[in-house]
């Protein structure tokens, strides 16, 4: 890391600790009592015979936002794919271990995987908006789950969603254009709004901003932090400014052990590992 | 000429060449002064320039040697024998040039057939010295100019790219030239063939009864829709086969097989697509054909052993592997995000396959489809064999019928006077073909490209 770029993060840190104590000081007690949402005990992912996490164990609060920081490959995005089951599409992928959500097993054979990610809603990294119009975009999840009865209903979700996604200004007189058309941040905010139109209760998003620039990562953030009061949101992200701006508790991976989970101006502030003390302040990473 | 001595020139003085090139421009190269290009292009370029005239002479004499010979056999032969029709001096050219081989002749060998054997035989070896000791004698010259050119400055990387540059678009221009003069040997004997007919005639025409051109010339039917209609049964009914199942197992192959079974599978199906027509062709007179028959007499349809129906499947088992491996492909090339998106939704495997999956592979499919239908109207053994042979306009396709590519075998087998309607036609009746064919592969290869740009 260059001389630069540690000042940065330095400042960065200066920064974060301000923003902490002076939004999240008076919720973070409030956030302890809150009820769990998801709860990962010892999950341990292997690809093939390659261990990927070894016995993360970590308690997702409702209607907050948790995000998972850590360098690249410490295992952040393989752990928020277990939490949908999205590693099952990975040839060779193997989770061990118990997730409950809302106390019932994720991974029970028993469980329908289909509802299962109706409930548990995804943001990619990159947008990946089908190839259809913005309306057929977000429409496509209630048309699958059966959520509207008829096309009056089917519309009231659509623009509902839109709304909650921050979009329905920008493109409600060309819901009929391809999604694909739009600006990259609108893509993405295009993803949310389709993965919030089938209600579900997590929504896991993956780096959902590495591939925006900064206005545009700044209107995702402002989102998430809107949606926070109906959803609960897990996060992965690279950048530690993100983390701190938009969680209310930040989890720390590193070479797929998570190292330490807690609030997130404690993990910034006062991380009780070494490992954390040196990520946060730019040492490694 | 003995071409392994031909070879063996060359091949001196190709190595020579590039030797000199490349230890003239080392010696060249001074601490003060440094070469433009590494010496081994300068190799390349003194043997290019040495080996290029020695092959112009080889190819002039590949292409003019024949007419000399002949000329030179003509004026050997008898002076009444060389007066007579083509169709009496072109045997006695042969038997002169048989003679010569020293492969003989059949029939009794009349002297001034030897005496002109043995003339063309000297002939021959004469020439054949020429013709080597002006090549080595062009290389030896050309080599020598060459040499000189190797200086310091001399750019003969540039050079050596260039001309590389030339040889590709030789090439290439081989195959371009190819498809141009089949298309105008096509349209003159075409339009020859007009001459008898009228097109109005034969390409609104119901009625296919050539006759044989012992009759007469014009005096049979030539309508092309009997045919055509036949064509496009028969590739309906191949594709009516072809497409659900190649594109259900391009579906399996790139969504759900898992690598394992894909790589035991793809080649497997791949294979079918090895397999020459010809033995289609009997598969289907000798197992499908008897096979449906049988099978039409249970449920009481009479359906015949060769007829569209059973030459259409046969094309379409022939097609499968076709559009299963291009639709494979295609599927495989939507983006991974895409079905992620899809299935991070709720959606189920089918469900993101039917509405994510095929809605944007739909235009390469559409361009794969396509392209197999133009096979399916080309292909020719299958329905030589199995269709029936029978040119009617009938609707059903339990009945023989016959297709554009069956009539052309026919006209073009056995006796032909390629002055008459009947060998003509076939003509007329590969390029309507060929144009139908150009359409369809233009279309899909739009298609396919039209595909490609929405994902980079």
């Amino acid at each position: 890391m260059t001389h630069n770029q540690e000042t940065d993060t330095a400042a960065m840190n200066m920064s974060t600790s301000q923003f902490i104590e002076d939004q999240v000081t008076g919720s973070s007690r409030q956030l302890n009592e809150m009820k769990t949402r998801v709860t990962a005990r010892d999950v341990n992912v292997f690809y093939g015979a390659k261990q990927a996490l070894f016995d993360v164990s970590v308690n997702v609060p409702d209607k907050s936002v948790i995000a998972f920081i850590g360098p690249s490959g410490c295992g952040k995005s393989t752990f928020l794919r277990c939490l949908n089951r999205m590693n099952d599409t990975i040839e060779g992928c193997r989770v061990e271990g118990e997730i409950r959500l809302d106390g019932q097993d994720v991974y029970d054979p028993k469980i329908d995987v289909v509802e299962l990610r109706a409930r548990v809603g995804m943001v990619f990294q990159k947008p990946n908006p089908f190839p259809k119009s913005i309306f057929e975009n977000v429409a496509y999840g209630p048309k699958i789950h059966g959520l509207a009865s008829n096309k009056t209903d089917l519309e009231e979700i659509v623009v509902t969603s839109l709304k909650k996604a921050s979009l329905f200004e920008e493109v409600k007189d060309r819901l009929h254009e391809p999604g694909t058309g739009l600006s990259g941040g609108q893509q993405q905010r295009l993803c949310i709004a389709r993965a919030i139109a089938v209600s579900p209760e997590v929504i896991l998003m993956d780096e959902p901003c590495s591939a925006l620039d900064p206005i545009a990562t700044a209107k995702i953030e402002e989102l998430i932090d809107e949606l926070r009061a109906n959803f609960t949101i897990a996060i992965v992200t690279h950048s530690m400014q993100q983390a701190a701006r938009v969680s209310q508790r930040t989890a720390f991976f590193h070479l797929g052990v998570l190292v330490e989970e807690g609030p997130t101006e404690q993990i910034f502030t006062a991380p009780s590992d070494k490992r954390t003390q040196d990520y946060v302040t730019g040492r490694f990473g | 000429m003995n071409s392994l001595t031909v070879a063996a020139l060359l091949l001196v003085f190709l190595g020579l060449a590039y030797q000199q090139g490349w230890s003239l421009s080392r010696r060249l190269a001074t601490p003060e002064g440094r070469l433009h290009s590494r010496p081994a292009y300068h190799g390349s370029l003194v043997a290019i320039w040495t080996v290029a005239p020695a092959l112009l002479i080889l190819a002039l004499w590949a292409l003019f040697g024949n007419t000399a010979s002949r000329a030179f056999i003509i004026a050997n032969l008898p002076a009444e024998l060389a007066d007579q029709p083509a169709s009496v001096i072109e045997p006695a050219i042969q038997r002169v040039r048989q003679i010569a081989s020293g492969f003989g002749v059949a029939g009794d060998v009349q002297p001034y057939e030897t005496a002109a054997g043995q003339a063309l035989r000297q002939f021959q070896v004469i020439m054949s010295a020429t013709v080597l000791a002006a090549a080595a004698a062009f290389a030896a010259l050309s080599l020598y100019f060459a040499r000189r050119r190797v200086a310091l400055r001399l750019q003969a990387r540039n050079e050596v790219e260039r001309l590389v540059g030339y040889l590709l678009l030789a090439c290439s221009a081989v195959a371009v030239l190819t498809t141009l003069g089949i298309v105008l040997s096509l349209v003159f004997e075409a339009a020859r063939f007009f001459t008898f007919v009228s097109p109005a005639d034969f390409f609104f025409g119901t009625v296919w009864n050539p006759r044989f051109s012992t009759t007469g010339a014009g005096s049979g039917q030539y309508g092309l829709l009997p045919l055509l209609w036949g064509t496009v049964m028969v590739a309906a009914i191949a594709m009516f086969v072809a497409l659900p199942i190649g594109l259900m197992t391009a579906i399996y192959l790139s969504q759900y097989a898992r690598p394992r079974v894909r790589n035991f599978v793809k080649p497997v199906i791949e294979i079918l697509a090895g397999i020459p027509t010809i033995v289609y062709g009997f598969f289907a007179l000798v197992t499908v054909g008897p096979f449906l028959a049988s099978a039409g007499a249970a449920v009481g349809i009479d359906i015949r052993a060769t007829s569209a129906l059973t030459a259409g499947i046969v094309m379409g088992i022939m097609i499968i592997p076709f559009i299963s491996s291009l639709s494979d492909d295609i599927l495989r090339q939507v983006p991974r995000a895409m079905i992620d998106g899809s299935i991070g939704l709720g959606a189920t495997r089918s469900e993101t396959i039917k509405r994510v999956v095929l809605p944007a592979a739909l235009p390469g499919i559409v361009g794969a489809f396509l392209l197999a239908v133009s096979r399916a109207i080309g292909e020719t053994m299958i329905v030589v064999l199995a269709a029936g042979n029978s040119p009617f306009l009938r609707a059903n396709p339990g009945e023989p019928i016959s297709t554009v590519t069956v009539t052309i075998v026919n006209q073009l087998t056995g006796d032909q006077d390629f002055a008459s309607p009947q060998s003509l036609v076939a003509f007329a009746l590969g390029l309507t073909l060929f144009v139908m064919t150009l359409f369809l592969n233009m279309a899909a290869l739009y298609i396919v490209r039209r595909f490609r740009e929405q994902y980079e």
